[in-house]
């Protein structure tokens, strides 16, 4: 396959999105009429301070988090609770403790009853995909962060997902490993094109990264500012010092800085404020 | 060298010490009930010293009886823990789970609960025809609270990050269920057993002095009864063993069925 193979689904269309969140005690507004179009197969990251509401959209799109106005569609279809065409990957992994990689990696197609045999293929040649060729039987807790997070990549993958939404997934890594899991992210994307909206407070990951910035807002979030990317591909660490690449960074420290008189917030998560509440009745 | 060396020494060292702090108190108790100590209310008089329950715990094991004995608790434990696992642990399940389930079951179960399972002994020898069934069914009460209540934090300490992703990734209720519930529950509930299998014993041992006719409780009280007082000492020491062994083979089949649970990584 090659990078420019047209890609016909994973439209992402967000159409005046309102969420408040902790209803009950202290309802506030986590995002503020957000409007957003992505192109099938674009790579888009948003990028924002903490707390503004960020994994929020990033929930309401996964279909963990109702709206409170507005509407998602992805690919005209409107938005109704998760689906694996829109696979989710944590900041902290979420994987099964209780299952190896493989069998982690292979959930969602045990999900779509698909043969042990089969699915274990399928799941073997996506953990290669992920390079992590011979760590099948390793038990996550047998992995480092890195390795974690390639396994729960492989493991929305295997569904072959319209969107991939991404929350902070390198956040927690240390700065060389995530360099690395930038640009495995990158060459994986080149072979299985699919949508990915990207979250990051990172100004150079979403740089290196994206085709597209969006730049949004403290509390309650706003899309403030679009950066169209236009680097090469595929990418490779020397963009990380180029000219164009240090203005750009200097505009987005700039517009990112705007309000940093502000107090900080809290880290909000893509499953809202009263997660254990909302899972129960949802299901 | 130096290192594994000293690490040689300060193991063997311990082992002594512990060995030694054994020693004495069976050297404690020899002096105690040989010199017949009488000391602030507490008399030694009619307590056996070591080497008569030594012998006495020979003659045990040499006699008939010590199989039927040990068959009847055995037998009692085994029926009243396993109804107790699938009473406790179905129940438990669902309490955790569902809401419709807490509102219906929990609270006559939060009622009997604070009943010690022992208070159960007079209406339970009044509520069944057969005095085994009535032993059976203190056991049963006694295993069945902490493994419904382990149960049920176990399920309700499940990360919903988990639940989500699960169900981001196609998994339905049924199968989340299954697939995630039960198995994130399991280090709860394999400690809930493991804690039901020690109280099962404690209740049973009460059940039987009252209404028994074999088992290592019943042994225990008739050796009183007939003032057979070292039979007393060795019938304690077969329930603390019973008891120590059972409750480990639980945790080593735990061990067996979750190889990707380290309880001692968690920890640290």
């Amino acid at each position: 396959m090659n990078e420019n193979a047209a890609v016909d689904s994973g439209r992402i269309d967000i159409e005046h999105l309102s969420i408040h969140l902790g209803a009950g005690r202290q309802p506030f507004e986590a995002l503020h009429d957000v409007s957003i179009s992505v192109e099938p197969g674009e790579f888009v990251c948003l990028l924002g301070p903490s707390g503004c509401g960020k994994s929020t959209l990033l929930g309401a799109l996964a279909g963990h988090l109702k709206p409170s106005h507005g509407e998602i569609r992805v690919d005209g279809k409107p938005v109704h609770g998760p689906h694996p065409e829109r696979g989710l990957v944590f900041q902290h992994h979420t994987l099964f403790p209780w299952k190896n990689a493989l069998d982690n990696v292979a959930f969602g197609l045990k999900m779509k009853g698909v043969a042990s045999k089969e699915r274990r293929e399928q799941a073997r040649e996506m953990l290669r995909l992920v390079a992590l060729e011979g760590f099948e039987d390793r038990y996550p807790s047998q992995l480092s962060g890195g390795m974690q997070q390639r396994v729960e990549i492989a493991r929305v993958l295997i569904n072959h997902p319209r969107v991939l939404l991404m929350d902070e997934p390198f956040g927690a890594l240390d700065a060389q490993t995530r360099l690395n899991m930038q640009e495995l992210l990158l060459e994986v994307w080149s072979r299985i094109r699919t949508t990915v909206l990207f979250i990051t407070h990172d100004i150079d990951e979403s740089l290196f990264l994206a085709d597209r910035i969006l730049i949004m807002s403290p509390r309650p979030g706003r899309i403030i500012e679009e950066i169209k990317l236009d680097f090469p591909r595929p990418r490779v660490e020397d963009i990380l010092t180029s000219q164009r690449f240090v203005e750009l960074k200097q505009h987005c420290l700039q517009l990112l800085r705007h309000d940093s008189h502000s107090v900080p917030l809290e880290r909000l998560n893509p499953l809202g404020d009263d997660v254990t509440i909302d899972l129960q009745l949802a299901d | 060298m130096i290192d594994t060396t000293t690490i040689v020494a300060a193991r063997l060292l311990k082992l002594l010490v512990q060995s030694l702090a054994l020693l004495a108190c069976v050297l404690l108790w020899h002096l105690l009930s040989i010199n017949r100590v009488q000391l602030l209310g507490l008399t030694f008089v009619n307590v056996p010293p070591p080497v008569e329950v030594l012998a006495a715990a020979w003659e045990l094991l040499h006699s008939p009886k010590l199989l039927h004995h040990l068959g009847s608790s055995l037998y009692r434990v085994a029926i009243g823990f396993s109804v107790a696992a699938l009473f406790g642990i179905a129940l438990g399940l669902l309490i955790g789970r569902y809401r419709w389930a807490r509102n219906a079951l929990l609270p006559p179960l939060e009622v009997l609960r604070p009943i010690p399972a022992v208070a159960w002994i007079p209406l339970a020898i009044l509520m069944f025809t057969s005095s085994e069934a009535s032993m059976i069914y203190i056991t049963f009460i006694g295993a069945l609270f902490p493994i419904l209540l382990n149960t049920i934090h176990g399920v309700e300490g499940v990360d919903p990050r988990l639940i989500a992703a699960a169900r981001s990734l196609g998994g339905r209720r049924a199968a989340i269920f299954i697939e995630v519930i039960v198995p994130a529950a399991a280090p709860a509930i394999v400690t809930g057993l493991s804690i039901g299998m020690g109280t099962c014993w404690f209740c049973l041992v009460s059940a039987e002095m009252i209404s028994g006719q074999f088992g290592i409780g019943y042994y225990t009280w008739e050796s009183y009864s007939v003032q057979n007082y070292a039979n007393i000492v060795v019938g304690m020491l077969l329930i603390g063993g019973l008891g120590m062994g059972s409750s480990q083979l639980i945790r080593v089949a735990g061990q067996w069925f979750m190889p990707w649970y380290k309880p001692d990584e968690k920890a640290a």
